[in-house]
């Protein structure tokens, strides 16, 4: 049986799922890709996980709220995914495409609180190029339905410059009592993903892998 | 109608709001509503009517001066989410609102350098552009060692991060309008306080317990991201449109340290760029009569070889 709770993030009610209960262990975050929302179940690669298994939606998708006129940036659902933490302490997360890359700002931004981030394979894992391009801009019809066109068209080109990716390897390393605080499962590389595997702190690993562990760490 | 609370400040002629796909937008205008538009963008933490003094001076040169607030800003709508991109689109809706011809357009700091991308973007919609002190070129790094570097980010990732998840609740302080204006001076320290004084009045709203910037409590100095200032200056050269960059020779907090040797390189075709010696970052407010005639000529100048 899962249950919602709605969390604040300025002005967009955050839903986040809890998919299992549980007391004991740590528990575990899940973050969906571009377009995708939360899951409704407690995903098999996840079944053996010790504690609890909760699952955000972020800003623009699934039960949380489409916000009027876009906006969005990959910077913002890293705040949404901090106020998931704040209301779980602390957290393994595993992130699927556009999460996964939100798993990892995370991992850097709050090292002390992610006890481990699994990057998978997932939509919107590539984002947008690595560094400016001739990209126009357009105004889309008014559609306040998740997920929001805006967070489809704004989370589809976001840059990702290799080296600020790697910037929050870094941080995680730094900040965090883990020896390899991130696992990379994605099959699909993109350049910031080519580049973060590439870092002291990371590992490569399937999900199951991955969680295991973690969930020992 | 004339404001005597500033010398020279002018209250806007025509003020009103339009819809950017559900934010309301204030916009503000000066001169005759039948002359051709000039769109006038102003910079972050600004607002529209920052213009108050130097818009005036425009108009009674003939043109119908536009300002707007972006999102979040002066009398525009506090909304869910603000980016670049965001407010590039709000400027696209509010150039559609009032034209669908090429307009001249100025932009002051961040609103220059946004328009630098919307003129790369769409030049159909510039027939000149002008840019006071908005041409990003360096990131500005302390020179200190890499874990201080480190230690610099984290307090800014973690700083960023505690701000949003209080965000909700959130309020400026309030103040008597000394107090605001003296809080601004900390980022406009070139100012007059006079100025800075009269800002409050038209920016601030007087609540029970005291004025208040009406700017979004959730907007704040600092932040990270991806984007990089060279980000902006590589897209000067492609530029079709006259180009026209005024940028002050004094450092100060808000400015890019950009000079007119480090623009000289990525000017486009015909362009220029000026420096206003004994000015700071806000040129058209330090010496708004000099900068006013500088644009006049500029776009007189534009439209004889047009």
């Amino acid at each position: 049986m899962t249950s919602v709770r709605f969390l604040t993030h300025n002005k967009v009610r955050l839903a986040l799922h809890e998919l299992r209960a549980s007391d004991a262990g740590r528990p575990l975050l899940l973050l969906h890709g571009l377009g995708e929302s939360s899951f409704d179940h407690v995903p098999v690669w996840a079944h053996n996980w010790p504690g609890a298994v909760h699952a955000l939606d972020f800003t623009g998708h699934g039960g949380s709220t489409v916000p009027l006129g876009g906006g969005y940036a990959a910077e913002i659902l890293l705040a949404d995914a901090d106020v998931a933490l704040a209301a779980l302490g602390e957290c393994t997360v595993v992130g699927r495409g556009l999460g996964a890359y939100v798993a990892l700002l995370l991992a850097g931004a709050r090292p002390s609180l992610v006890r481990g981030a699994v990057l998978c394979d997932g939509p919107g894992l590539a984002g947008g190029a690595v560094a400016p391009t001739s990209q126009s801009f357009f105004v889309l019809p008014a559609a306040q339905r998740a997920p929001d066109p805006y967070a489809l068209f704004e989370l589809s080109r976001d840059l990702r410059p290799p080296d600020y990716a790697t910037t929050f390897v870094r941080l995680a390393l730094e900040g965090s009592a883990m020896r390899e605080p991130i696992a990379v499962a994605a099959i699909v590389r993109p350049p910031w993903l080519a580049a973060v595997v590439d870092q002291v702190g990371v590992t490569t690993a399937t999900i199951d892998e991955a969680l295991r562990a973690f969930a020992s760490a | 109608m004339t404001d005597t609370a500033y010398p020279g400040a002018v209250t806007p002629d025509r003020e009103h709001h339009i819809d950017a796909i559900g934010v309301r937008l204030a916009i503000h205008e000066w001169g005759d509503e039948q002359a051709d538009p000039l769109f006038l963008v102003h910079g972050g933490f600004d607002f529209a009517r920052t213009y108050d003094v130097f818009a005036p001076l425009l108009a009674a040169a003939g043109w119908r001066v536009i300002a707007w607030d972006q999102r979040g800003h002066g009398d525009s709508e506090h909304a869910a989410l603000y980016s670049w991109d965001g407010d590039l689109r709000d400027a696209m809706i509010v150039m559609d609102h009032f034209t669908d011809r090429p307009a001249p357009v100025l932009g002051h700091s961040k609103g220059g350098a946004m328009m630098i991308q919307l003129a790369d973007a769409q030049p159909f919609r510039f027939s000149h552009l002008i840019n006071l002190d908005g041409i990003p070129y360096k990131r500005t790094i302390p020179d200190v060692a890499e874990h201080e570097r480190t230690r610099m980010l984290v307090s800014d990732l973690t700083g960023w991060l505690d701000h949003r998840r209080a965000t909700a609740s959130a309020s400026r302080k309030p103040g008597t309008i000394e107090e605001l204006a003296r809080r601004r001076a900390r980022t406009n320290p070139r100012l007059p306080f006079e100025w800075l004084s009269y800002l409050v009045r038209v920016g601030g709203r007087e609540d029970p317990d005291g004025w208040r910037w009406k700017l979004d409590p959730t907007m704040r100095f600092g932040g990270f991201g991806p984007w990089r200032p060279e980000w902006t200056i590589t897209r000067l050269p492609g530029l079709p449109m006259p180009f026209l960059g005024i940028l002050g020779e004094q450092l100060e907090e808000m400015s890019w340290g950009t000079l007119p040797e480090h623009v000289a390189p990525y000017l486009p075709v015909g362009g220029r760029c000026e420096l206003i010696r004994g000015a700071g970052h806000f040129v058209h407010i330090e010496q708004p009569h000099r900068v006013a005639e500088m644009v006049i000529d500029f776009l007189r100048d534009g439209r004889s070889a047009a």
